[in-house]
This record gives structure tokens, C-alpha cells and sequence, in this order.
């Protein structure tokens, strides 16, 4: 019987094997179901037919019933009462197509596969959050990493890791790109052939036995700095079984003056560590202890305790920073002072007479500074055991031990600082330890050099000619992540495993231990450093994870049960301290101080002064902000980061101060020559405010030439002038180039302008307009509650909002979404930059665009200077998406593509735009990005892993922006609705304040009084940025607070 | 007794006014002169229309690689960027948009006004406004970063259930231009109609006839058509009247409705109609100067019609300077900081060459109008006009680009070049508008014969039957 369009009656069917036998529970034939529509379909009958008359037939419904019984209880018979036969084929589409049924070839393709063994815990869409560390000079910094369906796609910091207490830094967000760079190498070869993991092991273990018959003679291994324990039993092992044998170290952007300076102070090496929650009144002497080093997470998050003045708890601790390069620390600072390097030392001699440094006699310092020093010094003595002096760790050895001096002399050691003892592995003096092998290869001893993860060739120092030396050595194997500068001078290469792919350990900068565990299988079948150095110990085929687990366990032996300790420290990301001794108290010995004043006074006769010349200009050579020592060239994030103070990317430039430019007479984007000890190289010239005067900055990291399409070429090589006397710092001869170097920066492109003279416009009017409202300590006391911060331009108070034409009427009830960025923490370090890229898929653009403008990071920090140009004051300032209740480019839009939600936010529709860019043009804040071109990566296929799945990829000529991470607002209102409860105040947090160490990015619900949030905006801090154009922004800041010495005037001020 | 004295007083003389049409034409001349430039026979055209012709569609096919390379690539190729969003796009687009309302005017607003000497003129303007439209229309579509889906800014019912925004200004102009596209072209061609008969009438070859017999409408002459003629087009005048005020009112909400300094002025709407009408005069002396000794058209866009068209150009360049005037005194009375220094960044920052050039251009130069020479020299007309269009480009740019420049936050300033890919957008649309012109003026009447032959004095042709 036939319905009248042809379809058979309910029960009926024409498909073979399926007849009307009701209760006939047989197997579905669903081969000769697939066969019979896949004939249907040629005969050209229509889908849905075929698959309509299957549905009706009693046999499918009992498979339907068995299967998907979820589904099938969902279908009725009467279509009146519920879903319909017709809905239900369109909603189990996918199903059918897992069941094989769409051998109708109209469906396309689809490769859904469920899990064969579904990891535990895993749902798919859910993330996991899984323990590990990351490692960087050795140190481990505790992290959190989100993983997505088996891939880890953003790090956070573990709150249970003492370097990290739940934040992390620039550079550790920017791992999770590393892990998925497309310039990692991907093969293991042997000169230009590719070789399997058994063939290198074949050819390796049979020359280490040739060369174990000699004790090891020749064999020689180099690294950067380990503290890994498993690391350190696996080459104990391996030196006991080649005695003869060398582990050389060198880690080219270690402190490794601050070594030597322990030694002269201690008579051993020590660490130092400072407890920035005791000390009320802080020093630096040119350190950037707040954003650089293995501590200064952990070192920000204390210090920035003590700057958060509140109505309720007014005491601020008291910050001075002495500096020849502008730091980012310092931009927090009370008072701020530059100076060139001699007078920054002679600065120290003056502070340790003045505190009462045996053998110490003040130095020429230059006027400005004289006062000053009387000043600090009265405040240091005041405050004698809770203050701190912190020395620059890449300074002078004699600065350094100044420092520890002056620390003691005031009691500070046991209270705010202490000498634990070193944390690397078998520490030795790194500079002889490369001068060393650099001159054992050159002299032919070397049979064997393994390079582990070093990068020698590239960094190590100049006069070694490392990458002509180490030709000379018979066999060289190099491990690494890149086949980089050093890898391609080696006949062996072997693919490293990424640290989220590997099992090991580290320590933090307290010596407190932590496992690495992998997040996700090797991708290229790298091998991990211990499971590499497994070989030279006969273990060829070591796992990662059994060398780790054997050492722990043993370690935790004492400790009730090793193997559930063991789980427990994968789970919280610590280990228990385990036999490392903490504290220490070496004694200072009396004659360092001494001793270290005489060589400053020696250098002070000869040196320059303040004033720099062509033919003697002090250069001193840090650590790049973003790129480190170089090993993170090829991440083309940490690439596109701008640096603190300069907001430089993709380059490192000569950086020099307008003055010392005038002195030289060079302007910014010259080209130059730098010569020292006979080593040239070519420069670009970039001058700073801030910088002090008669001295130059040179960045490390850039200038590599096999760092894949991202990091080669780019900058200038400081290693290739960087020799062992002038490690930190040198005097050099300088030379201006015919020709123009152009650099990439992200604030004041200047195209056709003079960038001296957009600056000098730019800081005028910035003290006009006052986008960043700076208040001291009484001043901010003398506010009361409810009255704000100083306005210009007829501001109002609290209540009075500017008078608005539109009548407010949408009241927001429910939850109103805010943001309180706390400007006295924010020290620009740029954190919060980077962990907004990760998270929400920004693109990264390369040079040639961010010199047009169009740099894609979702949250800037401003740098404004204030003042003097000559001596400016630095303040930060991070913008994200202000959220305006009132905001202009919503009315704008041609196509409705960005709207208001109810909660607050200005919600971004990414597929209905069609990019006028009106929006971008009307934003007073300017924090909309627009997609140009198709900045998106489509095409490599190793990135699109990276990606974060919560969060869409925007496609060419869209529009985006800061969403307050609205991808996890949600994420936290599903679940709390799933569970039936409210959200929990704090529950919420956004990529950026979590990233931030110093905690000045808070958001959070302002309607609710439980979020942290709303007391903040109720501070007499609180402002509104362009608060007279009524846009009524959700983000507000508060206001920058220093606590100045009142002995100070006002000109030497932060 | 004195007699009355009856004799008739001579009336005054009446103050010479220029003819609207050199004397010694009748009807059939005047037809005849017009006509026949576009049935010239295709051997026959002018070389110089030739040449010219392909140097335009030469550049058109700048235009064309532009566009292709735009389609691909995206806007990125231009050199727009944070904070400058828009730089050529928009300025070329209101540059065009300008130019269009001076045909307008001349068609519409001096047709209700009963201005003779529009007639020998408004046909030629009023197909230069539908060019200059049609190049400025292409730019709303290409400047979007996906201009495939454009469509979108058009109120159509649709499955996602959206209308646009029209609280945006951007959708305001989608519906002036679309508005005034439309009725120019409905204006236009009915005003054509006529002529288009003409053209069937006369043309001896026979495609030429039938083209022309398709566009006439079957046209007759007969009194019933000129009566619906009249209606239409008076009406189409009209509609059309408030549209050169309305249009580029529209275009400045662009900009006035906006939030940063430089933008939000109230005295955007006149001041840019007068703009608009300055630049389309210009544009419009440009054109017909060269056109006026290659087509022998002296006879009927005579020495008079220079005279009006320059004192028109006058006029409005004063309202543009009083516009430039009032925006610095508007400036400086508001106390507001930003506002104060946008106009000091002007005039003393990166651009202000730009901003000299803008006033040299649009408010120096052209003040050589107030004399009778300059007005009657072709040379001289044809020189202020360039200056003209030049200084009314730059005004945009200057409202455009330096504003979005620098505006509230130090922070974000940026500055702007316009690329390679701009310029070849630019200059295409010029080579658009070029080709189109020289299409019209070989196969249309670039003249309005029928409203011309009423320009003749009503005995002329009975004086040559009788002689």
C-alpha cells in the first residue's frame, strides 16, 4: 500500500531484510541497508525517503531502541505529540553516519571518531588542567597547562609553586608556543640524511665504547644550566663511568657575575633570595628583580603587596631605583634615578659609607645624586633589617658585593634576604667552564662534543670562535629543539622533546622541587634531555617517565608511601622539600667591601663619567626582555611582544638616551658601528627617554641566522662583540653608518616624523591630559571615600556622571562584569599581553605590518613618559577593551555586529562583520583590532594544534577585541547552572589577570560586593579613563600611588 | 491753450546681458551641430577621441588590476591602519559624491529656478553626477574587509532575521547614495528621452537606429508626450532638489555622528553641500573647458555660462572658507583641549603640509574669481579648477586621515600613507569616470538639443525663410 507522495505505509518497506514482522528483534542487515539506499540514491529517489521508509520500519526502531536509547526515547509514534520521524533523521544524522549508514554519498565526509579508550576524566569540549613546570635558565617556574582534547593550548601558573603563586611571566606564556613552533625540527639526521633513534644509537654507543676504553678522554658535554635532580643522577652516572670526561656548562644570559660576587662576599656560591613581604623600604641598584630572573615572579607578587594602598590599610612600602637601562621595575618605583654605570657604582660606595660598610670611602658622585644618597640612607637605616638593597645581577662583580655588604650592614641577611646554598647542579664558574672547552677544541682534544639544548656556536663568548673551534672536534651530536646555529655544524642531530612533551624535574629559586610531566606525546618523536642522556648510560630505549619515577620514588622513600607521594606531586605540581637545605647563613667576609671599593675607585679614574664620547661609550649587554638569551628567537609571540619601556618588537636596537644621542651625534634608525676589541658589528641606533646618559644597552637573543623563517635576521647579534671580560658590560667605540635601520615599535609609529619629536609632542600633551593620574601616599590618605581622584576639565564626583541626552534606562540586575586595573602594580612587564594572545587566538602579523600599525594584541600597555624627557618618569598604563555602557562603536556599526549584553559587555560578532571599520575609527580608546589581511594561520597545519577551541580563529577583514575572555565567563555560567548554584565570587578570572604576577588586573562581577572587584571601584583611586565623553567604561584603573620620601624634593621623583 | 504731450518716454536701456547663445543659430542648426557629433560614423571619429579613449581605458584597466588585487588580498594592501581605519576609501568616495552635486544643482535646482543658461550645460553635469556616483559607489562595497557580503547594509528580509543598524550613519548613506543614483539616472534619461529621438530620426545607419529607436521609447513628439514629458521631468527635478542638500548632508553625518575631534562638528552638513557643489562646479569647468574648442560648443556654452559657473564657485568657496573659519573659532570657544589640539596639529603637525596645500587650494587661489578677467579666461577658469579639485581631495584627507591621527589617547597616534594600491584604486576610478565620459560625449548629445533650440530667438528662422 502507498501513502499518496509515494511513500510506503508505516510498516511497509521495500528495503530487503527489514519486512513488517513487528517484535522482530533481528540484527540489522546494515550492509544491504547501505547497499539498497546507496541504489536508491542512483535511481535518483530522494534521501530523505529512503531513510524515512527505513525509519518506519519496526526492525530499525529496535535497533534505534538499543542503540540510542536517549534518542529514542524521544521518539513517538504520533508526531503531534513530539518530534516527528522527519526531525528525528535530522537530528541523528551524525549517528546514522556512525552507524555507516550514509553510504548515500549526499553526506559528505565526515571523520567523527569517538575515543576507541576514552582518556580518563576526559569530556570532549571540557579542557583538563594538568600540573608541570617550565623550565628557563635552569629554574622552574610552576605552571597549570589547559588541555584540549589531548593537547595543552595555554599555561597558567600553579598556585601551589613557589615562583609562580598562581601567575607566570612573558616568557613562560610564550611556551605553549614553543611546543608547536613550526620551525622545530622534525627529524633526527646524520650530516644531511635522515637516521632513526636505533641508528644513532648503534653509531653512539659504539664510539663512546672506543672512547670508554680511555676513561672517557675526549668526551665532553655542554648545557646551559640544570637544576634537574634526575638530570643530575643520570650525569653523575655518566662521569663516574668516564671519569675522564667534562660536563662543561654555559648559560650565556646567567647572572654570572652575581656568582663570582658570592664567592668574593661568601667564600662559596651562594643563591640569593629576597622575601619582598618583610621589606618596607627597597633599593635597586639597577636590577630588574621585578620581571627578569627565575625569583622575579614570586618577587613581584610580594613586592606588589606592599604598593596597594587602600582606604582601610594605607602603608606602602618605599622603592628607589637606581639605573643606567630603564627597567620595567622601575617603573613602579618612588623614586627613580639614572645613572651611567661608573656613577651608578660610585652611587653604592656612597650608600655603604653611608650605612656604615667597613673599608668603604664614598666615590665622586655627580650633584644630583649627593642629596639623594643622604636621603636613602637615612631611610635604609631607619628601617634596618626590613629593607633591601637588590644589586644587578648582570652588574659588576664589585657592585654585587656592595650589595651583600650593605645588606648586612643594615641586618637585612635572615630577614629579607638570604643565601641558601646554589641550586644548579654541580654549579661551576660557566665563563671558564666555555673558555675551557672552547680552548680544548680548538687544541684538537675533543673526540666527542655533545651540545644538550646549548647553543654555543651562536652564543658563546666572542673571542672563542666557537663555531670554527668546534669543527675541530671528530664527533659532535647535538640535541636540541632547532636545528640551529650550533645543530648545523654537527653531524648528529637529534630532535629534543618540548618540555610539555617530556617527563622531568627542576627546582624553583627557593630550591623547592617540581615535576615536568608531558601534556601531550612527542610530536615528532623528540627525545627528552634525560631520556637522550639515557644513551650514555646504555639505556637505550629510556623512558622519560621511569628514569623520573625511579629517582623520585627514592627520594620520597622516608616519607610513608613513595608511590602515592609521587601521584600527589604530579597532581599539586610541588614536591614536598626533600633533604634540600634551606637558609643558610654564610658570613660575609670583612675585606670583600673593601677590596671591591678599591677596584670601583681604580675603574672610576679611567672611566668616561657621564658624559659618553664616539671613542669610549659604555655598552651594557642584558637579557632580552621578551627573547631571553635567544633559545625563544623562533617564537614569533614573544617575537611580537613589545618590550617594556621601548615597546620594540621583532628587533633589539643600540639603545641610548637623547642626550648621549646628541653627544654622539646620531639620531634614532641611524645605522652604526660598534667596535670592541677588534669584533665589529653593525647597529641600529634607538633612543629612549629614560635611558640614562653616556652609556648604551645592547639586548642578547637577536641577530641569529637558523632560527627558522621568525627568529633569523632579525636584530643585531650583542654575542658576536660579548667576550669573557665584558660579559655584562664593556666600553666600546662607535661609529654612525651611512643609511637607515628601521624599527618595528608599537606606540608612536612615526612614519614621516622625527620619533624625538613625537615624543616630545606625545609627552606634553600627556601631561595635559592625564590618562595615567598619579597621587602620593597623603595625598591619596586625604581622599575620602566617595570623593575620586582629581579631575581636569571640569570632572565630576562619584554621583554627579555627566549629563547624558539618552535616559538610562536598562538597569543592569544581574550580573554587571568589570575590570580594576590597580596602575601602582602594573609594571608593564607585558605578562598580560601575551597570555591574551594565547588564549584568544591573535594572530601575529610580523614587522613589515606592525610598522604600518597593525599589530593584532588585544590588551597594549601604554608607556608615557612625564616631565623631563631627559629624566622622565615612566608609567604604564594597560588597556584592554574599556566595555562602555555607552559605547560609540556600537551605535556605528552598519550591521549591528557589535552589541550590548546584558551583564556589560560589548559582545563582538565576529560572522556579521563585514568591516567597515567605523567602530575602530569612533573607539576614543582605540582598542580595536582589525584583521587587515588574513593574519590567521590556515595553513600551517602544526599551528592550528596551538589554537584555542573555546575561543573562534577570526578570518580576513573582521573585526575584533578584548571580550573580558567571555569564553570563560561562560564556561563558569554553564557550569554553575549545571550544578544549580550560584557563581562563586573569584570563580571567573581572565586570561590576563591571571597571567599578571603583580595582580593589578582584577575582574569580576561590580554588582556583587563578594568579588574583590567591587571594593575596588569604590576606592577614592578610581577613575575613568576619557571619563568627560561619557562613554561609562566597565574598565576603570586606579590611580598610580607612590609613597615618596618627603626629604626628597620633587625633581628627582618617579 | 497747451497741448498734452503724448508722446511715449524711451523706456531705459536695459543693461546688456551676454546671449545664452551666440547669435546666427536656428533650430535646425542648433540640431543639426549637436547631432551630429554622435552620428559621426565610426571611421570618422576625431582622433583625439581615440587616443583619449584609450588612455582612459587604459587607466580603467589600472582600476580593474586594483580591484582584482583588493578582492584577494583584502584592504591590507592598502595603507590604512589602527588608528587611521579609513584614509582613500572614504576620502574618494566623498570626493566623488561631491563632484556628483553640481550636476544635480544645474539639472534640478536651477531648473526651478528658470535659469536659462543651465540649458547648454546640464545634460553634460548631470552625466558627469552619474559617473562620478558610479565611482563613488564602489567604494562602500570594496572598502569593507569583506565585501562579498556588503549586501548586507541593504534592508532585505532575510533567515538570520536582521535588519541593519540604522542608528549607523554608514547605513544613512547606503540609503542617500542608492536614493540619489536612482533618481539621478531616472532624471537623466528622461531628460534624454527626447533627444534620443532626435538621434533615431537623423542616424543614417541602421544599428545606430535601432539603438537609438530602443532607448526613445517610441517617442513622437507629439503634444500629449511633451505634456508627460513636462510632468516627469518637473517632477523628477523635484524629487531631485532636495537630494544635492540632502545627500552629502548624509555623507558629513559620517563624520559629524562620530566621536573624535575633528569629526564631531555641527557645521558639517552645509559646510560639505557647499563643498560638494565648490568641488562639482570645479569639476565641471574642467571638463567642459578642453570640450569647448575640441567639440566647436563655444556657441552654446558661451562666454556667459563661464561667467555663472565661476561666480557659483565663488560663492560656495566662501561658504567653505567660512566653514574653515568657524571650525577654528568653534575650536578655540569650546575650552575643550582635544578640540584646541586638533587644530593646532593641523595646521603645525605631521600634515600640515597638506593642510597649507588645503588652504592655498580651496581658499587662496580661487579668490582670483572676484575679477572679471579671471572669469572670462578659459585658461585661468581651467587652472582655479584644478586647484579646486585638488584643494577639495585634500580637505577630506585632511578631516579624515589627521584626524583619526591623533585623537584622544597619545598612546594610540599613528600616522598614514596611502599605498600603491590606493593611488590605483584612485586614479582607476578617475579612468572609470574618463571612459565613461568620452562614451558619452561620442554617443550621446552632450547637449540637450530640444531644451537648446528653445534658447533660439523665436523670429530667427523666420528671418531666413524670408530672406
Amino acid at each position: 500500500m502507498e501513502l499518496p507522495d509515494g511513500r510506503p505505509a508505516s510498516g511497509e518497506t521495500t528495503i530487503p531484510g527489514l519486512g513488517p514482522e513487528p517484535g522482530a528483534a533481528g540484527p540489522i542487515d546494515l550492509a544491504a541497508v547501505r547497499e539498497h539506499l546507496k541504489a536508491q540514491d542512483r535511481q535518483g529517489a530522494p534521501l530523505w525517503r529512503s531513510l524515512d521508509e527505513l525509519a518506519a520500519t519496526p526492525m530499525f526502531q529496535d535497533w534505534l531502541h538499543r542503540e540510542f536509547p536517549r534518542q529514542a526515547s524521544e521518539w513517538v509514534e504520533n508526531p503531534a505529540d513530539g518530534l516527528s520521524r522527519r526531525s528525528f533523521l535530522q537530528l541523528s544524522g551524525a549517528s546514522l553516519a556512525l552507524a555507516g549508514l550514509a553510504g548515500c554519498t549526499k553526506q559528505p565526509v565526515e571523520r567523527v571518531v569517538p575515543y576507541v579508550n576514552m582518556p580518563e576524566g576526559m569530556i570532549p569540549g571540557r579542557p583538563m588542567y594538568f600540573a608541570t613546570t617550565i623550565t628557563q635558565g635552569g629554574y622552574g617556574v610552576g605552571v597549570i597547562a589547559e588541555s584540549h582534547e589531548g593537547r595543552p593550548t595555554k599555561l597558567e601558573g600553579n598556585a601551589e609553586h613557589p615562583s609562580s603563586l598562581g601567575s607566570t611571566d612573558a616568557r613562560t606564556q610564550g611556551a605553549v608556543l614553543g611546543l608547536y613552533d613550526p620551525a622545530r625540527s622534525t627529524t633526527l639526521r646524520y650530516i644531511q640524511q635522515t637516521r632513526s633513534w636505533s641508528d644513532f644509537t648503534g653509531a653512539i654507543v659504539a664510539e663512546i665504547r672506543a672512547l670508554e676504553a680511555l676513561q672517557g678522554e675526549g668526551l665532553r658535554f655542554v648545557s646551559g644550566a640544570v637544576t634537574s635532580p634526575t638530570f643530575a643522577a643520570q650525569m653523575a652516572a655518566i662521569l663516574a663511568r668516564f671519569p675522564q670526561a667534562k660536563w662543561h656548562r654555559w648559560e650565556p644570559a646567567a647572572p654570572h657575575a652575581a656568582r663570582a660576587a658570592a664567592i668574593a662576599s661568601f667564600g662559596g656560591a651562594v643563591e640569593t633570595v629576597y622575601d619582598f613581604t618583610k621589606a618596607k623600604v627597597v633599593l635597586s641598584l639597577g636590577a630588574d628583580f621585578l620581571t627578569q630572573g627565575p625569583a622575579s615572579i614570586r618577587y613581584a607578587r610580594d613586592f606588589s603587596q606592599g604598593r596597594r594602598p587602600r582606604t582601610d590599610r594605607l602603608e606602602m612600602n618605599r622603592f628607589y631605583a637606581v639605573e643606567s637601562t630603564p627597567t620595567a621595575s622601575s617603573t613602579i618605583a618612588d623614586h627613580r634615578m639614572i645613572l651611567a654605570p661608573s656613577e651608578l657604582e660610585a652611587l653604592a660606595l656612597a650608600v655603604a659609607a653611608g650605612v656604615g660598610v667597613a673599608g668603604v670611602a664614598p666615590g665622586l658622585l655627580p650633584e644630583k645624586a649627593k642629596s639623594w644618597v643622604d636621603a636613602v640612607v637615612a631611610d635604609l637605616k631607619a628601617n634596618a633589617g626590613s629593607s633591601a638593597v637588590v644589586a644587578d645581577p648582570y652588574g659588576s662583580v664589585e657592585l654585587q658585593v656592595l650589595a651583600h655588604a650593605i645588606n648586612q650592614a643594615l641586618g637585612n641577611a635572615g630577614q629579607t634576604v638570604s643565601y641558601p646554598p646554589v641550586l644548579e647542579v654541580d654549579p661551576v664558574d660557566h665563563v671558564a667552564s666555555i673558555v675551557e672547552l672552547g680552548r680544548d677544541l680548538a687544541a684538537g682534544k675533543v673526540e666527542m662534543l655533545v651540545v644538550l639544548g646549548a647553543n654555543p656556536v651562536y652564543d658563546a663568548p666572542a673571542e672563542l670562535k666557537f663555531g670554527e673551534a668546534i669543527k675541530k672536534a671528530k664527533s659532535r651530536v647535538h640535541w636540541g629543539l632547532h636545528d640551529d646555529e650550533t645543530g648545523e655544524l654537527c653531524q648528529w642531530h637529534v630532535p629534543g622533546a618540548h618540555e610539555l612533551e617530556s617527563w622531568g624535574d627542576a627546582l624553583a629559586h627557593d630550591g623547592t622541587a617540581s615535576l615536568i610531566q608531558p601534556l601531550v606525546e612527542p610530536l615528532y618523536g623528540g627525545k627528552s634531555a634525560i631520556e637522550f642522556l639515557g644513551v650514555f648510560q646504555d639505556k637505550l630505549e629510556a623512558s622519560g617517565y621511569d628514569l623520573v619515577h625511579e629517582i623520585w620514588t627514592a627520594r620520597l622513600a622516608g616519607e610513608g608511601d613513595p608511590e602515592k607521594a609521587f601521584r600527589k606531586a604530579l597532581h599539586d605540581g610541588v614536591l614536598p622539600p626533600t633533604g634540600v637545605t634551606r637558609g643558610g647563613a654564610p658570613v660575609l667576609s670583612s675585606e670583600a667591601a673593601g677590596t671591591a671599593a678599591q677596584a670601583i675607585a681604580g675603574r672610576a679614574a679611567g672611566a668616561p663619567g657621564g658624559k659618553a664620547s664616539t671613542s669610549a661609550l659604555p655598552l651594557l649587554f642584558r637579557p632580552d626582555p621578551t627573547l631571553y638569551d635567544g633559545s625563544l628567537a623562533t617564537n614569533g609571540w614573544l617575537q611580537e611582544l613589545p618590550k617594556p619601556i621601548t615597546k620594540l618588537v621583532w628587533d633589539n636596537g643600540l639603545i641610548i638616551s637623547p642626550r648621549t644621542a646628541q653627544d654622539l651625534g646620531v639620531t634614532t634608525e641611524n645605522r652604526a658601528e660598534i667596535e670592541l676589541a677588534g669584533r665589529k658589528l653593525e647597529v641600529g641606533v634607538w633612543v629612549q627617554p629614560g635611558h640614562a646618559d653616556g652609556c648604551a644597552t645592547l639586548h642578547l637573543g637577536h641577530g641569529r641566522w637558523k632560527a627558522g623563517p621568525l627568529g633569523s635576521d632579525h636584530g643585531f647579534n650583542a654575542y658576536k662583540l660579548r667576550g669573557v671580560d665584558s660579559l655584562g658590560s664593556a666600553v666600546v667605540a662607535i661609529k654612525q653608518l651611512p643609511g637607515r635601520y628601521v624599527f618595528a615599535n608599537t606606540q608612536n609609529h612615526h612614519l614621516l616624523e622625527n620619533s624625538t619629536d613625537e615624543n616630545k609632542t606625545a609627552t606634553e600633551e600627556v601631561k595635559i591630559r592625564q590618562p595615567v593620574k598619579t597621587h602620593t601616599v597623603a595625598e591619596f590618605a586625604a581622599m575620602k571615600s566617595g570623593e575620586h581622584v582629581g579631575k581636569k576639565e571640569g570632572g565630576h564626583g562619584e554621583e554627579e556622571k555627566p549629563a547624558t541626552l539618552f535616559p538610562q534606562t536598562w538597569t543592569y540586575e544581574g550580573h554587571a562584569w568589570g575590570m580594576s586595573i590597580d596602575l601602582s602594580a602594573c609594571t608593564g612587564c607585558v605578562a598580560c599581553v601575551i597570555a591574551c594572545q594565547a588564549e584568544n587566538n591573535i594572530p601575529i602579523v610580523g614587522k613589515e605590518q606592525v610598522l604600518k600599525g597593525r599589530e593584532m594584541h588585544w590588551i597594549r600597555i601604554d608607556r608615557y613618559f612625564g616631565g623631563d624627557l631627559d629624566d622622565p618618569q615612566l608609567m604604564n598604563q594597560p588597556v584592554p577593551c574599556m566595555q562602555c555602557e555607552q559605547a560609540p562603536c556600537e551605535v556605528v556599526c552598519p550591521v549591528a555586529a557589535t552589541v550590548h549584553s546584558e551583564e556589560g559587555l560589548n559582545d563582538m560578532v565576529y560572522n556579521r562583520c563585514v568591516g567597515t571599520r567605523y567602530c575602530s575609527n569612533n573607539c576614543p580608546y582605540k582598542v580595536r583590532r582589525f584583521n587587515f589581511l588574513r593574519y590567521s594561520n590556515h595553513d600551517v597545519p602544526v599551528l592550528k594544534l596551538a589554537v584555542n577551541p573555546d575561543v573562534t580563529v577570526r578570518m580576513r577583514g573582521v573585526m575584533e577585541k578584548c571580550t573580558y575572555c567571555v569564553q570563560r565567563i561562560h564556561q563558569v555560567k554553564i557550569d554553575a547552572r549545571v550544578a544549580q548554584r550560584p557563581i562563586k565570587p573569584g570563580e571567573i578570572v581572565t586570561a590576563c589577570q591571571q597571567a599578571c604576577p603583580t595582580e593589578a588586573i582584577v575582574f569580576g562581577d561590580q554588582n556583587d560586593p563578594a568579588w574583590a572587584v567591587t571594593g575596588l571601584k569604590s576606592q577614592p583611586s578610581n577613575y575613568t579613563l576619557l571619563e568627560e565623553l561619557n562613554t561609562r567604561p566597565r574598565t576603570t584603573y586606579l590611580a598610580k600611588i607612590t609613597n615618596p620620601n618627603p626629604q626628597l624634593s620633587g625633581a628627582e621623583r618617579s | 491753450m497747451a497741448t498734452l504731450d503724448t508722446r511715449l518716454e524711451p523706456l531705459p536701456a536695459k543693461p546688456y546681458k551676454a546671449p545664452m547663445i551666440a547669435p546666427g543659430h536656428t533650430p535646425g542648426t542648433v540640431t543639426e551641430h549637436i547631432a551630429s557629433i554622435p552620428l559621426t560614423p565610426i571611421q570618422k571619429t576625431p582622433k583625439w577621441w581615440l587616443g583619449g579613449f584609450a588612455v582612459a581605458f587604459l587607466v580603467l584597466m589600472v582600476f580593474l588590476w586594483s580591484v582584482g588585487n583588493l578582492l584577494v588580498r583584502g584592504v591590507g594592501i592598502w595603507g590604512i591602519n589602527q588608528p587611521v581605519g579609513w584614509g582613500f576609501d572614504i576620502i574618494n568616495f566623498v570626493w566623488w559624491i561631491g563632484i556628483g552635486h553640481a550636476g544635480t544643482l544645474i539639472s534640478a535646482i536651477l531648473l526651478l529656478f528658470r535659469q536659462g543658461w543651465r540649458t547648454s550645460i546640464n545634460r553634460f553635469a548631470e552625466a558627469m553626477t552619474l559617473f562620478a556616483v558610479a565611482c563613488a559607489g564602489m567604494y562602500p562595497v570594496l572598502h569593507t574587509g569583506r565585501p562579498w557580503l556588503a549586501y548586507w547594509l541593504l534592508p532585505y528580509p532575510n533567515t538570520m532575521g536582521l535588519w541593519p543598524q540604522f542608528r549607523s550613519p554608514l547605513i544613512w548613506d547606503v540609503f542617500a547614495v542608492s536614493t540619489y543614483a536612482t533618481v539621478s539616472l531616472l532624471f537623466w534619461y528622461t531628460g534624454l528621452v527626447p533627444d534620443l529621438a532626435t538621434m533615431r530620426d537623423r542616424a543614417q545607419n541602421r544599428f545606430a537606429k535601432l539603438a537609438y529607436g530602443a532607448l526613445s521609447l517610441g517617442w513622437r513628439g507629439s503634444a500629449k508626450h511633451w505634456h508627460n514629458y513636462e510632468t516627469a521631468y518637473l517632477l523628477l527635478a523635484g524629487l531631485s532638489t532636495p537630494l544635492v542638500l540632502s545627500v552629502h548632508t548624509v555623507v558629513s553625518f559620517d563624520f559629524s555622528a562620530g566621536i573624535i575631534p575633528g569629526w564631531h562638528a555641527t557645521i558639517f552638513p552645509p559646510y560639505f553641500v557647499a563643498g560638494a557643489v565648490y568641488a562639482g562646479f570645479a569639476m565641471v569647468l574642467t571638463l567642459v573647458l578642453p570640450l569647448r574648442p575640441l567639440l566647436k560648443l563655444k556657441d552654446f556654452i558661451t562666454d556667459r555660462h563661464l561667467q555663472n559657473m565661476a561666480k557659483v564657485m565663488l560663492a560656495t568657496g566662501l561658504i567653505v572658507v567660512y566653514g574653515y573659519a568657524m571650525e577654528f573659532f568653534f575650536g578655540w570657544y569650546s575650552g575643550s583641549h582635544t578640540e584646541r589640539f586638533m587644530l593646532m596639529n593641523r595646521a603645525i603637525g605631521p600634515f600640515r603640509f597638506h593642510w597649507m596645500t588645503l588652504i592655498l587650494c580651496n581658499a587662496i587661489v580661487p579668490q582670483a574669481l572676484w575679477f572679471k578677467k579671471v572669469r572670462s579666461s578659459p585658461v585661468a577658469l581651467f587652472i582655479v579648477s584644478m586647484f579646486i579639485n585638488v584643494g577639495m581631495w585634500l580637505e577630506r584627507f585632511v578631516i579624515i586621515v589627521v584626524s583619526l591621527s591623533r585623537d584622544f589617547l597619545p598612546s594610540s597616534w599613528g600616522m598614514y600613507r596611502g599605498s600603491i594600491w590606493d593611488w590605483g584604486v584612485f586614479i582607476g576610478t578617475l579612468g572609470l569616470f574618463t571612459s565613461l565620459i568620452f562614451l558619452f560625449i561620442r554617443f550621446l548629445p552632450m547637449i540637450s538639443i530640444f531644451e537648446m533650440r528653445t534658447m533660439v530667438p523665436a523670429d530667427a528662422g523666420e528671418k531666413e525663410k524670408a530672406q
